[in-house]
């Protein structure tokens, strides 16, 4: 039998319903993985051991009553940025390091619901703010292609341990890359959903407007179980959007041909490494191969993407995390002589350098004289930014690129440079503002570091593009590699 | 030099939904502090609002009845500032695009005359928690039971030029929200709260002068006695030669004066921008045809039927009709008595509201029902007690509850009718006033009312008083 952990949840599903082993087995394989590589990796800030077999047990039961359902009895992990019930929830902050939420997330509620175990919680860029899992209160997590560089963040945590092979999927989050951009930097299969198809719910706010909850798994069919169950509207979020869920499994084999793929001319040019181009030219050729059109689209308002972010993001994140202010939750500092004292240092404590400078850019962009130069300017180029966009898919299906300029970069080559981090996510964020799907998908490796390819579709054509991702998948074998001390 | 009083008020009224604007806890009042604060209410990681489709009906309720614009977009926004009872650092308001746009309130003037005063604008908010800082030694307590709960916030232009004017406008908003049963209008426990804007200018001005707003004013008379004091203060201020300065002020109502809270430098900026966790209300012209069908008759188009139908002043029409409970009542008794709604109305205002004040009790906890009520005054429209008779007949149903004809009967307080039995009463006191007969038929004719007197008193009041008369005159001419 191939190692469990070399297995894809699809494989993994159909050795459950087969009893090759059970749900039980399964959690104590990874949860050993975990206990071996998490140490060096610190992919995961909370383990639930505990609660992990307990759930293995049901799941089990279920198989054998024969009332388990697709994904009973899988285990994966949480980024720490979704609320679980008695379980703590730091969203990588110590603002939340001794926050147990009372209450399950949406996407953990409907997981749970469809028998998915919790093997543990994964770390993140402290609030979902960073792009190469450095900002963590825990500590940055370590790229199992090389302990040295960075996994890409923020979903840095669930990156890592897909990658590492210490969990066999994990939910992560996207406001401006935080999932593809680590799932590239990693050698995964992410995919950040339309805006509204995943409930926010429970999932602590970054950016409300462009936040999106998704997937980190080794293959796009392994995403499209998961998503099935994660999506859906939620009447405790009023902007998920109430629209059927298609079967995204049924659609992964829809052939290709005639397929139009609009080429990003912005994302080819300046800042883009040469050899990471390469690669993905390469990608497209395959697709080319099966019987897919290549046309090169402009659209001329994207290179606007990065500065409308840092308005709109930090805008609202400024508001988002004013909850956070010692009073009822999460850190408070130690004998506050009155409630401004209070205030400032539980604050000035709780959160991290990042977060404290888009806090300050956001309260700054809102601020009387200020904000319609700013946020109302951002807002109009996001509208535009949009058009682009829904004119480009008039002309074509999905659209393609690189996800990332570079691979994963070494640790702390970047964190006094901000400017440098943010640029990172030029190639992602555009789906954000125009709250597009959008996957990344590996597509060969440089110095033997993972590159992503990464394939944008039109509201809701997340089955287009997880068809797109699993055809390419069965031509190519970059995402079986496994890193060569996680095998 | 003469000054002229600007007044612009901003009230909000507590929006009468069951659970609160953004979440399913309870509105209720009175409940053990934080027991009815959810997760959404306590700002909690992750929780999300989602809006109360009452509130929005109760809202385009409000808009219809003030003959406004109800907005087919209106956009939730975030107005944000630190405070404990705050809990999401933020309150959700409307700002640049809100609910309900340019209405107007009628109010009748102490000279008869009828004033619009315009209604800028109304929206929806939620309401913060309170703050309690006594009972709590170097420390304050925080209840967020109230954080959450609906507000409609509305506010006028700066159309009133006195005390009394803004009173009767509120006086009026208050009345509305009741008759359109979207707010309880508790002033006490805080349902419906007024700020208010003053400014004063010299007479001829045009140009506004700098308004200072009052907070804190939870009853109509604070609200008249801070506004006075305000516009006396900023007199003082004018004529000795300083200016007004933009700011905050807030009543004290055990020292009856208003003192600065806070200047405009050190005012917030509130940072608004829209609320991405809440889409903007869209409203469909079907959504408010169907609010429109449910809307009651209101105060004013009663006041104008009971003037024109019943033949009511103008006042005794808007005091009939200030509260929808004192109007059911009235219109209850009328149907029982079959018209004369004169006389209603009299009772009505007269015997009716006195005892309900004295006791201080509401109109629908009335310890003389209308049935009751109209059941008295049948007896004085087919005579069988005067008028007289039956304010005395009206004290004891109050205080012992029974019916008028249980009381009449049992008091033995009918009507004498009786012409000869009253002839008998006049001969006798004739007898027994030589004096004052002979006077009278010399010409003193105001001596009529001395023997109307002493009929009815002989009579215990009992006597028909048209038959008194009559047969007075005629024995009297001898």
């Amino acid at each position: 039998m191939t190692e469990l952990h070399h297995q894809t949840l699809a494989e993994l599903a159909a050795g459950l319903r087969a009893r090759r082993f059970s749900s039980v087995e399964l959690a104590r394989h990874f949860l050993a993985r975990i206990e071996r590589s998490n140490p060096e990796l610190n992919a995961l800030v909370t383990v639930t051991a505990d609660q992990a077999l307990a759930a293995a047990a049901r799941a089990d039961e279920r198989i054998a009553s024969g009332s388990a359902g697709p994904l009973t009895g899988l285990p994966i992990v949480h980024k720490d940025i979704f609320c679980t019930d008695g379980v703590l929830t730091t969203c990588g902050s110590r603002m939340l390091s001794n926050f147990v939420a009372p209450y399950d997330a949406t996407v953990v509620e409907r997981l749970s619901q469809a028998g998915v175990i919790t093997l543990g919680k994964a770390n993140m860029d402290e609030f979902a703010m960073g792009s190469s899992n450095e900002t963590s209160w825990y500590g940055p997590v370590k790229n199992p292609w090389d302990l040295k560089k960075v996994p890409g963040g923020s979903s840095g945590g669930s990156a890592a341990a897909v990658a590492a092979r210490i969990a066999p999927a994990a939910t992560g989050t996207d406001t401006g890359g935080s999932i593809r951009q680590p799932a590239a930097l990693t050698s995964l299969t992410g995919i950040k959903p339309t805006y509204g198809r995943v409930s926010r719910y429970g999932m602590i706010a970054f950016a409300s407007s462009l936040d999106q909850a998704g997937t980190l798994t080794l293959t796009a069919e392994d995403s499209a179980m998961l998503l099935g169950a994660m999506a859906g509207f939620d009447p405790r979020d009023s902007t998920s959007v109430d629209a059927p869920v298609p079967d995204y499994v049924a659609t992964l084999d829809q052939p290709l041909a005639g397929l139009r793929i609009g080429l990003l001319k912005e994302f080819f040019e300046k800042g883009l490494d040469e050899a990471n181009g390469k690669l993905v030219r390469d990608a497209l050729k395959v697709f080319e191969a099966m019987g897919a059109k290549l046309v090169e689209v402009s659209l001329p308002n994207l290179p606007l993407s990065v500065p409308t972010y840092y308005v709109v993001a930090p805008a609202e994140c400024s508001s988002n995390l004013s909850r956070f202010d010692g009073v009822r939750f999460g850190y408070r500092c130690e004998n506050p002589v009155n409630l401004i004292d209070l205030y400032k240092r539980s604050r000035g404590e709780g959160f991290g350098a990042e977060v404290k400078r888009r806090i300050m850019t956001g309260t700054y962009v809102l601020s009387a004289g200020y904000y319609d130069a700013y946020y109302l300017q951002a807002q109009k180029i996001r509208r535009l930014i949009a058009d682009d966009f829904e004119a480009a898919f008039k002309e074509v299906d999905v659209l393609m690129g690189p996800t990332s300029p570079t691979t994963a970069f070494d640790i702390g080559a970047k964190v006094d440079d901000p400017i440098t981090m943010y640029l990172n996510d030029i190639y992602t964020i555009g789906a954000n503002l125009a709250g597009l799907p959008a996957m990344s998908i590996p597509c060969g490796f440089l110095g033997g570091l993972p590159v992503g390819l990464q394939v944008i579709g039109p509201h809701f054509a997340e089955g287009k593009l997880l068809n797109v991702a699993h055809r390419y998948q069965q031509e190519t074998q970059w995402h079986k590699e496994i890193p060569a001390n996680y095998k | 030099m003469p000054f002229e009083t600007v007044i612009g008020l901003e009230i909000h009224a507590q929006l009468a939904t069951k659970t609160k604007i953004f979440s399913t806890a309870s509105t209720a009042f009175g409940a053990a502090p934080n027991s009815q604060a959810n997760l959404v209410d306590l700002g909690y990681p992750g929780v999300l609002p989602v809006l109360n489709l009452e509130a929005v009906r109760m809202a385009a309720k409000f808009g219809l009845a003030i003959g406004a614009t109800v907005s087919q977009r209106s956009v939730f926004a975030r107005k944000n500032y630190f405070y404990p009872d705050l809990p999401k650092g933020y309150q959700i308001s409307q700002y640049e695009k809100p609910i309900v746009e340019k209405g107007r309130m009628d109010i009748l003037l102490e000279d008869g005359s009828v004033k619009t005063i315009g209604i800028t604008r109304a929206h929806l908010e939620e309401d913060a928690g309170k703050s309690l800082h006594e009972d709590f030694q170097g420390s304050s307590g925080i209840d967020l039971n109230r954080a959450g709960t609906p507000l409609l916030e509305i506010v006028s232009e700066p159309d009133m030029r006195s005390a009394k004017e803004a009173i009767a406008y509120l006086k009026k908003i208050h009345t509305l929200v009741r008759y359109l049963e979207i707010c309880d209008g508790n002033m006490q426990e805080g349902s419906f709260r007024c700020d208010a804007n003053v400014s004063v200018r010299p007479v001829g001005q045009e140009k506004f002068g700098t308004r200072c707003e009052i907070k804190n004013l939870n009853s109509f008379r604070f609200i008249e006695k801070a506004i006075n004091y305000e516009v006396a203060r900023q007199i003082e201020e004018i004529e000795a030669g300083r200016k007004i300065v933009q700011e905050t002020r807030l009543y004290d109502p055990d020292k009856g004066e208003t003192r600065a809270l806070r200047s405009k430098e050190e005012a917030n900026d509130y940072r608004y921008f829209p609320d991405p966790d809440l889409l903007p209300v869209v409203i469909e012209t079907a959504f408010i045809d169907t609010v429109r069908g449910t809307l009651p008759e209101l105060p004013d188009q009663k006041a104008a039927r009971y003037a024109e139908k019943f033949g009511l002043s103008a006042y005794d029409a808007s005091v009939l009709t200030a509260s929808r409970e004192m109007a059911d009542f009235y219109e209850a008794v009328l149907k029982e008595l079959g018209g004369n709604e004169k006389l209603a109305a009299n009772w009505v205002m007269g015997e009716l509201s006195g005892a309900l004040n004295k006791d201080s009790v509401e109109v629908t906890e009335s310890r003389v029902n209308a049935n009751r009520l109209a059941g008295l005054l049948k007896r004085i429209v087919d005579e069988t007690i005067s008028g007289k008779i039956a304010k005395e007949v009206f004290e004891q149903m109050w205080s012992e509850g029974a019916d008028a004809d249980a009381i009449i009967e049992a008091k033995g307080l009918k009507q004498i009718t009786d012409t000869s039995a009253i002839e008998k009463v006049i001969d006798d006191i004739m007898a027994a006033n030589p004096k004052q007969l002979a006077d009278y038929r010399s010409g003193k004719d105001k001596l009529f009312g001395f023997f109307v007197g002493q009929v009815m008193k002989s009579t215990g009041g009992k006597a028909n008083p048209g038959q008194v008369n009559d047969l007075l005159k005629a024995k009297l001419a001898g």
